[in-house]
């Protein structure tokens, strides 16, 4: 009997009865989608995770450590030292100190952040400027007090009107505003447009530790990034004698974590999805014991026609195959609507992947075949005289 | 000239708990190619096991079974698919079409486990079912049909194998005796055309169509001749009941 036919006359079947087909095709339907729209949301939440981590910067490594009186820190100089020993390793250096506080603009105030950094901190994060310029090493030097400041902070203390070389108060004290940076995510609250850049050495001046705990380094690139991360280790180590006393990290290793987190949790919820297809396995299994009772009289008619056992086993085993493929698809349409409205909810782009696609509907295919044995064997077992006889 | 059906001493015994029921117990006979044979009997008379090993469905316990020349006694459950494929044909009292095949789907049934290519299905399927009168039913359900209709249908079928032998088991038991006519008129039709039938009944009166009766009771052969009503009815009336309802 060829295969087309086969599967003609399966096809017929499920069609010959709907209701008792779609109840079948449930379990594989429900399992299929789950596992599409699990794997489309997690994909669509690993490239947010990586698109952002990108956008942070992957060359980017942090150096914090514990203030203890002051003996226990290290100086900028040590860094921007070790930087010019090792050029391969380290490519921008800015020390970062972040004061909290007020800021106001005559009757305007918001509160925010303002961090200080060094002039190259600009090229490090490739900032882009909308008006003016960014810090200057003079200023640096000489304590000024300057400041950079982003497109929210602009819109919340001026309005629309322009805030370059205007003054504004940061916790009581005046600054120039020098630059404003073009705006990046839509100026938002708490978004990399709520920033306000100082000279390091005025930060350090104004905030109450007198020290710098934080510094923010780049690498040339990527693939430099851990070997950097453990030369400074290893210099840090050296210099404050024990490893509690600082912290080294990058946003590289930060994101494996993270991406090894997103694919454990991928497996688990597939492995999930998986138990309800295996459900619906064991529902299409159940359905054809009961089938093939019922047609105990048609496999008796087909044997005395000259159906072999294996012709009987392939009928079912196909129509099994069928209706479990038959439901994969649906599966998959109804899984790939429901991942991108769900994606579009969340805000992730939550496109279903073809290897997905293609895994779900073989998987229940192979489920139905699987499935779909014992009761085709045992219907290929019948004998014809008993079946002929069964009504 | 081989003979086309050949019983040599054939037993089918069944085991009931302790006792050995004999369903069929010492037949031999022949049948000839082109014989229009029925075999009679009230049930309980081992008429059924002895269509069923006729007819391939069954192997006999003791005894060899020769068809066309061929041992099929100790054959497996493949081959004797084989053999019901190609040389047999049934015709069975409940029709025994397939409900969600379509007419012409149900004829193509046993060209399809042959191993015809679907374009030779569907024109011998057509040519069989031409030969009923039904082609233009062809795409009908069979629950569409009439009895009579159904019945022809599966003669259909029987014919479209071009088999050896045409099995014909009780083909009138579920249709009125109008209708019961035609299809044994039909079946006289197929033997003068020079097919083999083979007719199981339990009713003489039908027993009395076919051109040789051989009758069953008890799992042995009382009687083996001619149809003719004169010598053949007061056997066949002798401890029968089924006749008289």
């Amino acid at each position: 009997m060829s295969l087309k036919k086969s599967f003609v006359l399966a096809l017929s079947n499920i069609l010959y009865d709907k209701m008792r087909s779609i109840l079948t095709m449930l379990g594989i339907i429900i399992g299929v989608a789950a596992v599409i729209i699990l794997v489309s949301l997690m994909n669509g939440m690993a490239k947010m995770m990586t698109d952002s981590f990108a956008e942070m910067g992957l060359t980017t490594i942090t150096i914090s450590t514990t203030n203890r009186g002051g003996s226990r820190t290290i100086d900028e100089e040590e860094i921007y030292a070790f930087r010019d020993e090792h050029p391969d390793l380290i490519s921008g250096v800015s020390p970062t100190t972040t004061i909290s506080g007020t800021v106001k603009y005559q009757t305007n105030s918001v509160t925010t952040s303002a961090t200080g950094v060094s002039e190259e901190y600009a090229t490090m994060k490739s900032l882009e400027l909308q008006d003016g310029r960014f810090l200057q090493y003079q200023e640096i030097a000489d304590y000024k007090k300057v400041c950079v400041i982003g497109s929210y902070i602009e819109n919340e203390l001026f309005g629309f009107g322009s805030a370059l070389g205007e003054s504004i108060k940061i916790n009581g004290n005046s600054y120039r505003v020098v630059g404003v940076l073009k705006e990046t995510e839509e100026s938002k609250s708490g978004s990399a447009d709520d920033v306000i850049y100082i000279p390091y050495t005025t930060a350090v001046r104004v905030s109450r530790s007198g020290t710098i705990s934080s510094y923010t380094l780049t690498a040339p690139n990527q693939e430099i990034v851990t070997t950097a991360t453990d030369a400074l280790e290893a210099m840090l180590l050296e210099k404050l004698g024990d490893s509690d006393y600082f912290r080294v990290t990058n946003l590289l290793s930060l994101l494996d974590v993270a991406t090894e987190m997103l694919d454990m949790m991928q497996i688990l919820l597939v492995c999930i999805a998986g138990i309800s297809l295996l459900v619906g396995g064991i529902g299409i299994m159940n359905i054809m014991l009961v089938s093939v009772t019922e047609r105990t009289r048609e496999i008796g008619i087909r044997k005395s026609l000259g159906a072999k056992g294996r012709d009987i086993m392939s009928q079912f085993v196909i129509e099994a195959g069928t209706v479990s493929g038959v439901g994969g698809i649906f599966g998959i349409l109804l899984g790939s609507v429901l991942a991108i409205v769900l994606g579009n909810l969340l805000g992730l782009t939550a496109t279903p992947s073809i290897g997905a696609v293609l895994l779900s509907f073989s998987v229940s295919v192979g489920i139905g075949v699987l499935f779909g044995y014992l009761p085709a064997k045992n219907a290929a077992k019948l004998n014809p005289i008993e079946a002929l006889r069964h009504d | 000239m081989t003979p086309l059906i050949e019983f040599k001493d054939i037993y089918k015994i069944y085991q009931m708990g302790d006792s050995a029921v004999h369903a069929i117990d010492g037949i031999s006979m022949q049948v000839y190619s082109g014989e229009f044979l029925a075999i009679v009997g009230p049930s309980g008379s081992g008429k059924s096991t002895c269509m069923n090993i006729i007819g391939c469905l069954d192997v006999p316990t003791k005894g060899s079974y020769f068809l066309d020349g061929k041992d099929v006694s100790h054959m497996n459950d493949n081959e004797l698919a084989e053999i019901r494929n190609k040389k047999l044909g049934f015709i069975f009292q409940q029709y025994n079409l397939i409900p969600k095949l379509t007419v012409q789907q149900n004829v193509e049934l046993p060209l399809l486990y042959a191993g015809l290519s679907e374009k030779e299905q569907a024109a011998r399927a057509m040519e069989s079912l031409e030969r009923v009168g039904l082609a233009d039913k062809a795409k009908n359900l069979p629950s569409q049909l009439s009895g009579g209709q159904q019945q022809r249908v599966s003669i259909a079928r029987a014919l479209a194998g071009n088999p050896s032998i045409i099995l014909a088991d009780e083909p009138t038991g579920a249709l009125d005796s109008k209708t019961g006519k035609d299809v044994l008129d039909f079946l006289k039709k197929l033997h003068q055309e020079g097919n083999t039938i083979v007719l199981i009944t339990h009713d003489n009166t039908i027993a009395a169509q076919a051109e040789r009766v051989i009758r069953v009771a008890d799992g042995k052969v009382v009687y083996d001749g001619i149809a003719d009503i004169r010598k053949f009815a007061p056997i066949a009336h002798a401890g029968d009941t089924e006749v008289e309802q």
